[in-house]
């Protein structure tokens, strides 16, 4: 500006040619506190997360009650943690996992949301709030949801160990792990994770290449071994992280693994084809194999589940009407209808009464009460998942979420960890 | 041609000088400034320490001779490099000098020489996926195999090994072989293979000392073309190997996805100059630029 008015334009052309400018701004929604011109405007919140929960079911149904457009930006769990660090204006808001918290409060780039404003917040299930089920204590190794929710204050970069208004994650979907088995071709019941490391499933077996997720698979079946008893698998000493890795070498040379995974659909792909009968696996991959009509289970196991949880969570310098829509969109998600489709899925909602009002009994019985399904059960895509009679396994919500025995983490050696994992996979 | 002086010449290859330096010449160097810097889970920051380089080589001395991981990676990128250039070598030299010796009309050359190009209107991760099924336990090959009665068990080693990984890159990179190599013999002048022949030259003769020294700048581009993509690669090796099989890339993703971002800057200079070196040697065998 400062050079066209030396170059001689008049006081009135300058005020015109700024005012036009100012309004172009207002218009593209550069400039945030005109709430009376924003919310004539249709708000898009970029919502940042892993694919699991970015249906375009969900999407369209937000659009429908909310008026809100969810413009997805669906990456990997890595990548989650890698843009929120590294691009933190590129979303509004973000579905992240718990135990990447460490790593990202820190940083300041997120902000703790506001417990008064959600709506259902009391309801929240315990299992986040005290780690407890039914009055009952969880398995709080590793990374667990109630050690990272509370945070000192609304834009701190630090945890706070007793429970305050603001929230790291507002919890949206959580569930436990364990491993996927092709009972048709194991023929034997499996009981223990020690099975992972058989010999007698040479060649047939698989470990997900996710070296803070896969050192807990191979960390569970090592204390199952009764080679070792952990004190937390989820924060391990460098001693532990070598022997866990050796095990996992020895493993290797032997033949033991037929391939690694990384990926959703490797994981279906390896079990679908036979290439693996057993491995680890996640919840919606083993109900991708039994749609293409192969037997597969997700096999509950005596030494307990690995757990994971992931939350929203807002960008530190998110504000205005935007800020306002992703509170709306978020008490919108634990108002029930999202929560009934993730149930659907095989996840469990954060706020379960409201999620138990959309469903059926007979799907709530089956889901959450590990009840024989009385009628065929359906994925919220109408694909039939259970034919009528079928159980889930490993039961209901009490018995899965009441067995976990760790969490997914984040190690205070992840660094080490993450070398010794690439000596894993050089061996 | 007239000599022209002045800036002329400076400012007609600036463009391309610019280019290079945005986007090649400044960030190798910050690559090379971040390799030295210090981080924690969710930060980097300045500094200059040679941690990161001692942690990629962590170990590799003291345990001589049992290889270390870097070392254990590098010998196996690399001996994917060697038998990969090898096979892309001679097929593609096989391919090249058909189509631009035994093959007579140019428009027939051109023909065949664009259905060589044909694999590459679909991805490269599709052309490579394809494998899968093909090779796999229950794939085609092991079927077709039992079906005939060679074999009792499906054979294991066809998916998820070196073999699988070797065969994909040939089957991807061959044509970058084909290319130079095939551009190299259109120039070579026919009067001087009449020339050997007319001396008493064998046909081994005439390819052995004629037609292969001639074509050696082609031979040196499509081999700098294989070399470098088969040491960067991670997804090949990492999809074909079943991701059991290490590479120097893989290393520099998982750091990366794990926000090591100057400990993966470390391995990429290490990697920059390990291919560098290659490309230097291969440079001495051959000239390329006086040959061009």
């Amino acid at each position: 500006m400062t050079t066209s008015l030396k170059s001689g334009i008049s006081r009135r052309t300058f005020l015109k040619t700024s005012a036009a400018a100012g309004a172009a701004a207002v218009g593209s929604g550069a400039v945030t506190g005109f709430p009376y011109v924003m919310a004539q405007e249709p708000v898009t919140l970029r919502y940042l997360g892993t694919a699991v929960n970015q249906s375009k079911e969900i999407a369209e149904k937000v659009k429908a009650d909310l008026g809100i457009t969810i413009e997805y930006v669906p990456v990997t769990t890595d990548e989650v943690t890698k843009r929120i660090i590294t691009q933190p204006n590129t979303f509004d808001i973000v579905d992240t996992e718990y135990f990447s918290l460490k790593k990202l409060v820190p940083s300041g780039n997120l902000m703790g949301m506001d417990a008064k404003r959600i709506k259902e917040f009391d309801n929240i299930t315990s299992v986040f709030t005290k780690g407890e089920l039914d009055g009952k204590k969880i398995g709080d190794q590793g990374t667990a949801p109630w050690k990272v929710f509370y945070l000192a204050g609304n834009k701190s970069k630090e945890f706070s160990p007793t429970p305050t208004e603001w929230i790291s994650l507002i919890p949206t979907t959580y569930n436990a792990d364990t491993l996927g088995i092709r009972p048709d071709l194991i023929k034997r019941p499996i009981e223990s994770w020690a099975e992972l490391l058989n010999p007698e499933f040479k060649g047939k077996a698989s470990i997900l290449n996710i070296p803070s997720i896969g050192i807990m698979d191979a960390a569970m079946a090592v204390e199952a071994s009764g080679a070792y008893k952990y004190p937390d698998k989820g924060n391990m000493t460098r001693d532990e992280i070598d022997m866990t890795i050796d095990k996992l070498i020895e493993a290797k040379q032997a033949g033991q693994f037929r391939a690694l995974w990384s990926d959703f659909n490797e994981s279906v792909n390896l079990m679908a084809s036979g290439e693996t009968v057993i491995q680890s696996m996640w919840s919606p991959a083993v109900t991708a194999v039994r749609a293409k009509g192969i037997d597969c289970v997700f096999q509950p196991l005596k030494e307990g589940y690995r757990a994971w949880a992931s939350g929203f969570a807002l960008p530190a310098t998110l504000e205005g009407r935007k800020l306002d829509a992703a509170y709306e969109f978020v008490n919108w998600f634990l108002s029930g209808w999202a929560g009934a489709f993730l149930n659907r899925q095989g996840y469990y909602a954060a706020v379960l009464p409201t999620a138990q009002k959309e469903m059926a009994t007979y799907e709530w019985a089956y889901w959450m009460e590990g009840k024989p399904a009385e009628q065929e059960i359906k994925s919220p895509m109408g694909d039939i998942i259970a034919p009528k009679g079928a159980v889930r396994d490993g039961g209901s919500f009490a018995q899965r979420m009441g067995s976990v025995a760790c969490w997914n983490a984040v190690m205070d050696e992840d660094a080490y960890m993450v070398r010794k994992w690439n000596e894993f996979v050089a061996a | 041609m007239s000599q022209r002086g002045g800036i002329a010449p400076y400012l007609q290859a600036a463009p391309l000088a610019l280019v290079f330096l945005l986007f090649l010449v400044i960030p190798l160097a910050i690559i090379v400034m971040v390799s030295f810097w210090t981080y924690t889970d969710y930060s980097i920051q300045p500094a200059f320490e040679v941690q990161n380089y001692l942690d990629v080589f962590d170990r590799c001395i003291v345990r001589l001779p049992t290889l270390c991981t870097t070392f254990r990676t590098y010998l196996s990128t690399l001996t994917f490099c060697a038998i990969v250039w090898a096979l892309t070598l001679v097929i593609g030299f096989t391919v090249a000098y058909f189509l631009a010796f035994e093959v007579r009309s140019p428009t027939v050359q051109s023909l065949l020489f664009l259905v060589c190009t044909i694999p590459f209107w679909t991805s490269n991760v599709i052309r490579m996926i394809s494998w899968i099924p093909l090779l796999g336990r229950s794939g085609l090959v092991n079927q077709a195999l039992i079906g005939l009665g060679l074999i009792d068990q499906p054979i294991e080693w066809l998916l998820y090994s070196s073999f699988s990984v070797t065969i994909t890159f040939v089957h991807l990179f061959t044509f970058f072989m084909v290319v130079p190599i095939y551009n190299s013999m259109l120039r070579i002048d026919r009067s001087l293979i009449e020339a050997a022949r007319d001396a008493g030259a064998s046909g081994w003769q005439i390819l052995w000392n004629v037609i292969v020294p001639l074509s050696k700048t082609g031979i040196a581009i499509g081999s700098i073309f294989v070399i470098t993509i088969v040491m960067g690669d991670f997804i090949t090796i990492g999809l074909m190997g079943g991701q059991q099989i290490a590479s120097v890339g893989k290393t520099i993703q998982t750091e990366i996805s794990y926000l090591q971002f100057p400990v993966a800057a470390a391995n990429a200079v290490v990697l920059l100059g390990t291919v560098l070196l290659i490309i230097v040697g291969l440079t001495r065998v051959v000239d390329i630029r006086r040959e061009l």
